[in-house]
């Protein structure tokens, strides 16, 4: 870690009791603070801790993906298999949503991360506009994909999606639309060149040979 | 600035600004209705798929407000999907125009949770191509931007000039816009026999357009006119918005991730200098990126100078799966300050990838710079400011 | 006219004032287009593409694709002939017509050798410069007939450029018109001829020597007049896409086109004939002049396109007001200094 993060850590304690955790991550630092000490929080990075510079704010679903193709899995072997159970990254969290931001300073190079947990059942979030004006955008896009509703907002509304989207597309439970309407292929091996005989029976073949059979 | 309550308008009084109220007196009198003007998304000002709605008095702008998501190919999710190295893919993509340089900052968070560290060859390739992309970006940059502003003629020799990189990059990495080359632990490929003198001879190449450039569009009084105090953001102001990379240089800011931030690819190993301009008008966002350029080739030739030889590629295992963790990577893109935040579990793929674009927040900054400009004012902005829409929507 | 054509020997024709005017108006409708695309693949195809480090067309007709610019003519002939709905028809229809109206009328007054001009009045000048403002009401009418935005944010421009603009034109043509002692452009351009530089009467004495501050206001008005870089605010290409001519396609955007590059002919043979010495050439009188007279107007007025258009592919483009501004308080100015300075040394030299 860099020695102005180590500086950064020892006064991290001005957060006072709104941080609940902190962890160091690699040169990083990984706040987790009160869900009602949000906006707090950011007063206090900008005012106290010279962190004038807003990089993101976004939000995590810590909920595990479901499977595709069901409980046995898909036959493809190339893409990622998440483990099952829910598990939360450093600074734990206290249930399924998070929102997580990281803000730097511009003067002395220190920077950190701030989580925070998120209600399932009513997601609402402190809006950081008055703090930093550059949280418009980030709020509008994290609302839009989590569905977290930034209290405080001036105006929540759709900025990537149509306007009358419907649904949250980044929470784990949303579907990837294009592997519904159609499945991931796997591992395909390379086609022959035109005229050639294929040299390992392809999936079509092997479609073909079905419907002949049935 | 406030820091309870909604934040106050700045109405950004200058000198001519008695001049302008009474034009607005005027019309308030006549009652002339405001005219709601859509610039794009089809549009040559706006590099590609970015929408203005800005409600326009005469040719004053009152209220500008951005639509974006034209190009949203929806990254984030998509990278839940796919294991680290299909994601290089996709993320050559998000600025196509230095693609290389995306590619960094995902590959030092993935090395970073496994442990592992790319051997030096291989680093300074990286920093070579990633400083090639830069110096491809601002070339096309310091041609188009005369054009926005109507002088046709220098845009032809960015993209000229252009070229000789492009093909350098395509002589390692097989590919001009999507080099898709970095692997974790290291890159795909070594360099090709002779790259490394014929990259000098571009840089020769890189110094004499940047000559060309000085002449002929900073030099140009009509330039000067059209952009000097054009778009000026406070250097606090951008900060809070996110601005960042060569915008906020020439706001007057000092921070250069290269040198201020952790330590990343040979950057440590070399010396290069930080230019910032303080009035943070678009005239000074072009002097900041013609003085990055020289300084990016600068930097070429010490890398190649100290290139060190060895393997290119770290012990990693076939099939990679990348430990338990999350990393927050950082670095300085050409286009700004780009990051990744990668959850992992585990897995052969990421939990999580939340991609922090520059030009998402470069262009948040829209609605407030965009008040009371002129309409051929916005075209110099917009085109000043430097956003690729792929960086924007991801 | 007719002493012309009955003295060159091999037509000596004996024809009434019928034909005569007939054939006057025929060759001024043939030169123009023919002008226009002359200086079109000259300049614009051209001499802009090696600046800008390319060839430009290289294929329509074989040698270096001169024929690209009379392909595109015909290919603008056949195209369907598209209004925006909302659009005001007649007006829309109008519009290309009267800018090129005022093109062909320019022409009526340039002489092109001591007998071959259409028209030698004797307020030529004053002739050429009213006519040539009667393109400001056809931009208008294209703009609010094309019921869109842009168009009329582009015709706004230029109503308001054009008008601007128009006023230093002027001070510099009187300027000439001082020195010449006539406002007709065929005595301009005896003046030119028949005068002597400091005793020395070899090379005649084209304006552009004691008028030169008139020359570069006249060559900066017309690129102004013109719509051309750095003053094409009202065309603006990266912002509005062409401004008021946006909504026209077709062989009504050929009339703009042919507006456009005719009247950069028009002005280039004014600019030659009023600061260059037009048709004469020193030491060719008589019938000669009558044969070379054209060519040698050509090459001058090829000369001021060059330089109208190199200044055009160099220069980015003035703000709307940065625009105003130079007219009404730098080059207003320096023409009303030109015409005092130009009164005094004629009176006293």
């Amino acid at each position: 870690m860099r020695p102005v993060q180590q500086e950064l850590s020892d006064k991290l304690v001005v957060l006072g009791d709104a941080m609940l955790e902190s962890t160091p991550v690699f040169d990083d630092i990984v706040v987790r603070v009160r869900p009602d000490a949000w906006r707090h929080a950011a007063e206090v990075a900008k005012d106290e801790l010279e962190c004038d510079y807003l990089s993101f704010i976004s939000g995590i679903d810590w909920a595990p993906a479901p499977r595709e193709g069901g409980e046995e899995g898909s036959s493809d072997t190339s893409a990622p298999v998440q483990p099952t159970e829910m598990t939360f990254g450093a600074a734990g969290s206290a249930g399924r949503f998070q929102v997580f931001a990281h803000v730097q300073s511009t003067r002395r190079h220190w920077g950190f991360t701030l989580k925070s947990d998120v209600d399932e059942a009513d997601p609402r979030v402190e809006s950081w506009v008055s703090v930093y004006p550059g949280a418009d955008w980030h709020e509008r896009e994290c609302w839009e994909m989590y569905g977290f509703v930034f209290d405080g907002h001036p105006s929540l509304r759709h900025l990537y999606l149509p306007m009358a989207f419907e649904g949250h597309p980044l929470r784990k439970d949303f579907p990837l639309l294009a592997r519904v309407v159609k499945p991931w292929p796997g591992l395909v091996d390379v086609e022959p060149m035109p005229g050639e005989p294929a040299s390992e029976p392809t999936a079509a073949d092997a479609a073909a040979e079905a419907g002949d059979a049935s | 600035m406030s820091t309870t309550g909604t934040p106050t308008p700045d109405l950004r009084l200058d000198p001519g600004a008695l001049r302008h109220l009474a034009d607005a007196q005027m019309n308030v009198e006549l009652d002339t209705g405001d005219m709601i003007l859509n610039l794009g998304p089809q549009h040559p000002a706006t590099h590609g798929t970015l929408r203005l709605v800005v409600r326009l008095d005469g040719e004053r702008v009152i209220s500008a407000d951005p639509v974006i998501g034209y190009m949203h190919r929806g990254y984030e999710k998509l990278s839940e999907f796919r294991t680290y190295p299909q994601i290089t893919t996709l993320i050559n993509r998000i600025d196509w125009l230095s693609s290389f340089a995306n590619e960094v900052p995902f590959m030092d968070g993935a090395e970073q949770l496994m442990g592992v560290e790319a051997p030096r060859r291989a680093t300074y390739i990286r920093t070579v191509l990633t400083e090639l992309s830069r110096i491809a970006t601002f070339l096309l940059f310091l041609g188009e931007m005369g054009l926005q502003v109507g002088a046709l003629t220098p845009a032809f020799y960015g993209f000229r000039d252009r070229e000789h990189i492009l093909n350098l990059i395509e002589a390692t990495t097989g590919g001009r816009f999507h080099p898709n080359f970095n692997r974790i632990g290291g890159l795909k490929d070594d360099l090709p026999w002779g790259w490394i003198a014929e990259c000098r001879d571009a840089m020769k190449i890189v110094f004499d357009a940047c000559d060309t450039f000085e002449n002929l569009v900073l030099g140009n009084e009509i330039f000067a006119a059209r952009t000097r105090g054009i778009g000026i953001v406070p250097g606090e102001v951008g900060a809070e918005y996110g601005m960042s990379g060569s915008n906020l240089r020439a706001c007057g800011v000092d921070w250069d991730l290269r040198r201020d931030g952790r330590p990343y690819l040979a950057y440590p190993d070399i010396d290069f200098a930080v230019h910032t301009h303080p009035d943070g008008d678009s005239f000074s966002r072009y002097v900041v990126r013609l003085e990055e350029t020289r300084e990016s080739a600068r930097m070429v030739l010490q890398l190649l100078d100290a290139m060190p030889s060895g393997p290119i590629m770290a012990k990693v295992p076939r099939i990679i799966k990348v430990p338990e963790g999350e990393v927050w990577v950082e670095t300085e893109n050409p286009l700004g300050q780009m990051g990744y935040y990668v959850v992992s579990k585990g897995a052969t793929g990421p939990f999580r990838v939340k991609i922090r674009s520059a030009s998402f927040s470069n262009v948040s900054i829209l609605p407030w710079l965009l008040r009371g400009v002129y309409v051929p004012d916005v075209i110099t902005i917009l085109g000043s400011l430097y956003f690729i829409l792929g960086d924007i929507d991801r | 006219m007719v002493s012309a054509l009955s003295t060159i020997a091999p037509l000596a024709l004996d024809v009434g004032w019928g034909t005569t005017l007939a054939l006057k108006t025929i060759i001024v409708l043939m030169i123009i287009p023919a002008g226009a695309i002359i200086l079109g693949y000259v300049f614009l195809l051209k001499m802009m593409s090696h600046m800008q480090s390319r060839l430009g067309p290289m294929d329509p007709g074989g040698f270096h694709g001169w024929f690209q610019l009379v392909g595109d003519g015909i290919k603008f002939l056949q195209k369907e002939d598209v209004m925006p709905a909302e659009s005001d028809r007649r007006v829309f229809a109008m519009a290309p017509a009267v800018v090129v109206l005022s093109t062909f009328l320019i022409f009526a007054v340039i002489p092109m050798g001591p007998d071959l001009v259409v028209a030698d009045l004797d307020v030529g000048v004053f002739y050429a410069l009213a006519v040539s403002s009667l393109s400001v009401v056809g931009v208008l009418m294209a703009g609010w007939a094309s019921a869109n935005k842009f168009a009329l944010l582009g015709a706004l421009r230029a109503a308001a450029q054009l008008i601007a603009y128009e006023l230093p034109l002027l001070l510099a043509v009187v300027g000439v018109v001082l020195q010449a002692g006539t406002m007709s452009l065929q005595g301009i351009v005896y003046a030119q001829r028949d005068g002597d530089i400091f005793g020395f009467s070899g090379l005649g004495e084209p304006f552009i020597f004691t008028q030169f501050i008139g020359f570069v206001l006249f060559l900066v008005a017309a690129q102004a007049e013109l719509t051309q870089t750095p003053f094409d605010m009202p065309v603006a290409e990266s912002e509005l896409v062409s401004g008021y001519m946006v909504e026209y396609t077709g062989f009504r955007f050929l009339f703009f086109f042919i507006g456009e590059f005719g009247t950069a002919f028009a002005f280039a043979a004014l600019a030659a004939t009023l600061f260059l010495g037009g048709w004469s050439l020193p030491g060719v009188t008589g019938d000669w002049a009558n044969i070379l007279g054209p060519f040698v107007l050509f090459a001058k007025l090829m000369f001021v396109a060059f330089l109208m258009f190199w200044v055009r592919f160099t220069y980015p483009r003035l703000r709307e007001d940065q625009l105003q501004a130079l007219a009404w308080k730098v080059l207003i100015p320096l023409g009303l200094v030109n015409i005092v300075l130009t009164g005094a040394f004629k009176v006293g030299f």
